[in-house]
């Protein structure tokens, strides 16, 4: 039994591990997929907002904001690539720029600092490649840009350092509340037992309530789409650059990555659910038509990459946070929409609060904070020295377009939660991120896999079970 | 920091061959730097035949042209240090290189880059669809069946026609895959025309010209694949779906010179090769820093990388035993439309040649038609070609000697066809 069981092991899941695991509690997280951060969290813009967007007053308002204020220090702990950066919203006309007064006296109300509007020319100072048909410019210092994937996986693996039960490829088939109040949640896994349930399972939580029979909620999920475009376009912007909402949607974001490249997207369209993340050519021509607006010498003849995410939208205009109406000790935390990356530190603040109206938080007398990656390219010629002669492994470039060595993968794979997948690596490491895409780098990255896990080549997939790269040996028959 | 007298990044077919004529033309204290673990590059995982009729005369496959010139290689005192990554190059010809020895810096006073290229992929022509397993390019499945013995799929439509997607969908079919379609957006395949005959009309397979892949679905791998009619501007034409069930999609839709270490030493660029801008002797524009091979524009024949890659060795020799050449342009080759590009790019004053080499490549096909040299006002020479297609390199041979004849420092390059 228990204190607490986690559902979903997506940014939301591993920050409530990561907060949690301070504490003596007991705590085990389910995730439906054979690795973390494999759902929203990885395929979303990757922006930490100001937090001028949301509505004074409403909790995704002040979790925006306060969570924007915990980012940093929690990158610089958790060694995650973040950026303060700073964004503009722009204006194209005269019906935009009151929308930008709007948005700076909500980020006023909000606590957001230093919000200025910028004129056309004052934004285009700042931003040289911007349209010349932006009139102004709603500018937020204190928005960034951080790696969501990097930032769960190191939540939950300082988690499962410090005693957290993270146990994958377990999807919630069904959950019971016993008499004594206490829940059984039935996974492939096995069945967990806990005092408290923390539904954090993104665009499935509809879903995963709906187990217990009840209907709390209900989510809309809305699949955006984007464009990565080579490193030879990451500094076509500074900042964020985001467009005025309008009738033709939420507006597309153009922004530096915190890898070098340059994001691109998404559009917004109703999708069936968080399966539905293939690309369409009519949501890319959208988003490419819609970036040009903002930076006409864009250059897609640069991209490497598409990819789609599905956000758990809903009808509110708050996060769906909080317990069930029905079910003392069952937590939504649910309909986490944008800014739900930027919001994650502070909602799992405000989740630990939930588990101690029903489990004492007491501190862990020795919590080991903190987290620690050798990054070969980032290094200095001297470091580089010191690594390769302490593990010649690192002097072994595998990713030829990131600069990713042997010693980086090998060290995932000795990370308390290793990849099991060439995706996997890809996410810990970068092999395979780059202009090539993994052409050259992915047979070795397999070479890797099957030789550290013992099991052969053909075993290895590209990311979830039956995604197997290789179909079988040449010649079987002969074999 | 090390010394060396010439450096040269890469052991494929370019840089073993201006290695051995470096050697040959008097340069003793050469450094081959090979990312592998052996010599050869790519042709080591071309093992089907078709190489060397130009240079050998003979046939032979791809691992056996690159033994060749190894064994060539083994005849000198060029020293080799494989499974070695060039990490930067610096405007001052200091190489940064790591291996499991550790962090290397080697000051070099001339160095041949001979990087290759690398395979467009998915993304650069954003297709549409989920992003499953069962894409990869044509070259990545070349690896994995003919070096390391794995199968990449059984029911296989392959995007692009140009030589590499040609070669597998033969070299599948023989293992025993189904080779369903192979598509290609163009009008015209981009491969060589013994290719199109020897890979797809032999084994049946169908080249569906003006098609382009439309949508890609599976969940965890492809599951199927929609391929569309194009219009003349690429666009796909609503109605003209077809959908083949196939569990992968190989994707050979063009090479990129691999010029990421030429952009870090501050090399000009040429957006048309997407590879360095050089003279006739192959020199780049950093002095004693010159190129060849698939680094600076993409090959049909390693016959023409092999030349192009001894022009680049002896230019070495002459930039460090002789007389470097003086770092202005004489003359500047400008091509006509119909050409996508000319490499070199610009001549040298005084070439002590009889005739300089000029590769170009078409950008439609002709028929029976002449090559145009012109100074913009007079006919310098002319050659005539009976076909020519945006497929196969074209090369011709510039007499020195009219150089001098031709006014102001432009040569104009131009293709008409003869009409009948």
């Amino acid at each position: 039994m228990q204190d607490v069981i986690i559902l979903g092991c997506g940014v939301i899941g591993a920050a409530c591990a990561y907060t949690l695991s301070r504490y003596d509690v007991s705590v085990t997280v389910l995730e439906k997929s054979n690795d973390v951060a494999n759902g929203t969290t990885k395929a979303n813009s990757a922006i930490v907002h100001a937090g001028y967007d949301p509505r004074p007053g409403t909790a995704i308002a002040r979790l925006n904001v306060e969570g924007n204020r915990m980012m940093e220090d929690l990158c610089r702990r958790l060694d995650v690539p973040f950026k303060r950066i700073g964004s503009h919203v722009l204006a194209f006309s005269e019906a935009d720029l009151s929308h930008l007064q709007v948005l700076y006296e909500r980020g006023v109300k909000n606590g957001v600092p230093d919000l200025r509007i910028l004129t056309g020319e004052e934004a285009r100072l700042m931003e040289p490649n911007l349209s010349e048909a932006v009139v102004g410019s709603l500018y937020a210092p204190t928005a960034g840009i951080v790696s969501p994937w990097e930032l769960t996986l190191a939540m939950a693996e300082v988690a499962v350092r410090n005693g957290v039960e993270l146990i994958l490829e377990a999807p919630t088939t069904a959950i019971r509340q016993e008499e004594d109040g206490t829940f059984t949640v039935t996974t492939p896994k096995g069945d967990f037992r806990a005092k408290t349930v923390l539904n954090a399972t993104g665009v499935d939580a509809e879903a995963v309530c709906g187990l217990l029979g009840v209907h709390e909620f209900t989510l809309t999920p809305n699949r955006g789409e984007y464009y990565l475009l080579d490193k030879s376009e990451g500094t076509r912007v500074r900042s964020v650059i985001f467009q005025c909402p309008d009738e033709n949607g939420k507006g597309v974001l153009v922004s530096p990555t915190v890898h070098g490249n340059l994001i691109v997207g998404p559009n917004a369209e109703a999708v069936s659910g968080a399966d539905a993340t293939e690309n369409t050519a009519q949501g890319l021509s959208f988003v490419k038509k819609q970036a040009i607006r903002s930076v006409p010498t864009l250059s897609f003849r640069e991209n490497i990459r598409n990819f789609a995410g599905v956000r758990a939208n809903h009808a509110e205009d708050d996060f769906l946070i909080g317990e069930s109406s029905t079910f003392p000790g069952f937590f939504h935390l649910a309909g986490i929409k944008s800014p739900g990356l930027t919001a994650a530190p502070a909602i799992a603040k405000e989740a630990a609060e939930y588990v101690a109206s029903r489990t004492p938080l007491i501190p862990k007398a020795e919590f080991s904070d903190g987290r620690r990656v050798i990054r070969f390219k980032s290094l200095s010629e001297e470091e580089k020295r010191a690594v390769i002669a302490r593990n010649p492994l690192y002097g072994r470039v595998i990713c030829r377009c990131e600069t990713v060595t042997e010693g980086e993968i090998v060290a995932a794979l000795q990370s308390p939660i290793p990849p099991t997948t060439v995706n996997g690596v890809k996410r810990r490491v970068g092999a395979g991120m780059g202009r090539c895409q993994g052409g050259f780098c992915s047979p070795r990255v397999q070479e890797i896999l099957a030789r550290e896990l013992g099991i052969p080549m053909e075993a290895i997939p590209l990311d979830q079970p039956g995604s197997n790269i290789l179909t079988g040996r040449t010649k079987e028959e002969y074999r | 920091m090390k010394n060396c007298q010439l450096a040269i990044i890469g052991g494929g077919p370019a840089g073993l061959a201006a290695a051995v004529s470096a050697y040959q033309n008097g340069v003793r204290d050469i450094l081959l730097l090979e990312r592998d673990k052996s010599l050869g590059g790519i042709l080591n995982q071309c093992i089907h035949n078709g190489f060397g009729l130009h240079y050998f005369k003979e046939e032979l496959t791809g691992p056996e042209y690159a033994a060749r010139f190894v064994a060539m290689l083994k005849e000198t005192a060029v020293r080799v240090v494989s499974d070695t990554m060039v990490l930067d190059i610096t405007d001052d010809r200091v190489i940064h290189a790591v291996n499991t020895d550790g962090y290397h810096t080697i000051r070099a006073d001339s160095i041949i880059l001979a990087m290759g290229c690398r395979e467009r992929t998915r993304g650069a022509i954003s297709i549409p669809g989920t992003r499953c397993a069962g894409i990869l390019t044509a070259g990545a499945a070349q690896r994995f069946v003919n070096m390391e013995g794995y199968m990449v799929g059984k029911r296989i439509v392959i995007l692009g026609s140009g030589d590499i997607g040609l070669i597998m969908s033969r070299r599948l079919s023989l293992e025993g895959a189904e080779v369903l379609a192979c598509v290609e957006v163009m009008p015209h395949s981009s491969g060589l025309q013994r290719n199109i005959v020897q890979c797809l009309d032999d084994f049946g397979i169908p080249l569906y010209l003006s098609h382009t892949v439309t949508d890609i679905i599976g969940r965890d791998r492809v599951e199927r694949v929609v391929i569309q009619k194009v219009d003349e501007n690429r666009l796909p034409i609503p109605g003209t779906e077809i959908a083949f069930d196939c569990d992968t999609l190989l994707l050979s839709v063009g090479l990129i010179p691999e010029n990421e270490l030429s952009r870090q030493a501050g090399i000009r660029l040429d957006p048309r090769t997407n590879g360095p801008e050089v003279f006739e002797n192959m020199e780049t524009t950093i002095p004693g820093v010159f190129a060849c091979g698939n680094v600076l524009h993409v090959h049909d024949l390693v016959d023409f990388v092999t030349r192009e890659a001894q022009n680049a060795g002896k230019s070495a020799a002459d930039y460090l035993l002789r007389d470097p050449m003086p770092a202005t342009e004489a003359y500047r080759i400008e091509a006509s439309d119909d050409i996508s590009y000319t490499v070199p790019q610009k001549l040298h004053p005084a070439i002590p040649q009889k005739a300089v080499s000029v590769f170009f490549r078409v950008r439609r096909t002709f028929e029976k038609s002449h090559i145009l040299v012109t100074d913009g006002e007079t006919v310098l020479c002319a050659f005539s070609r009976e076909r020519m297609a945006p497929g196969e390199m074209e090369q011709i041979y510039l007499p020195t000697a009219l150089l001098r004849r031709a006014k102001g420092n432009t040569l104009y390059i131009s293709c008409e066809e003869v009409s009948k």
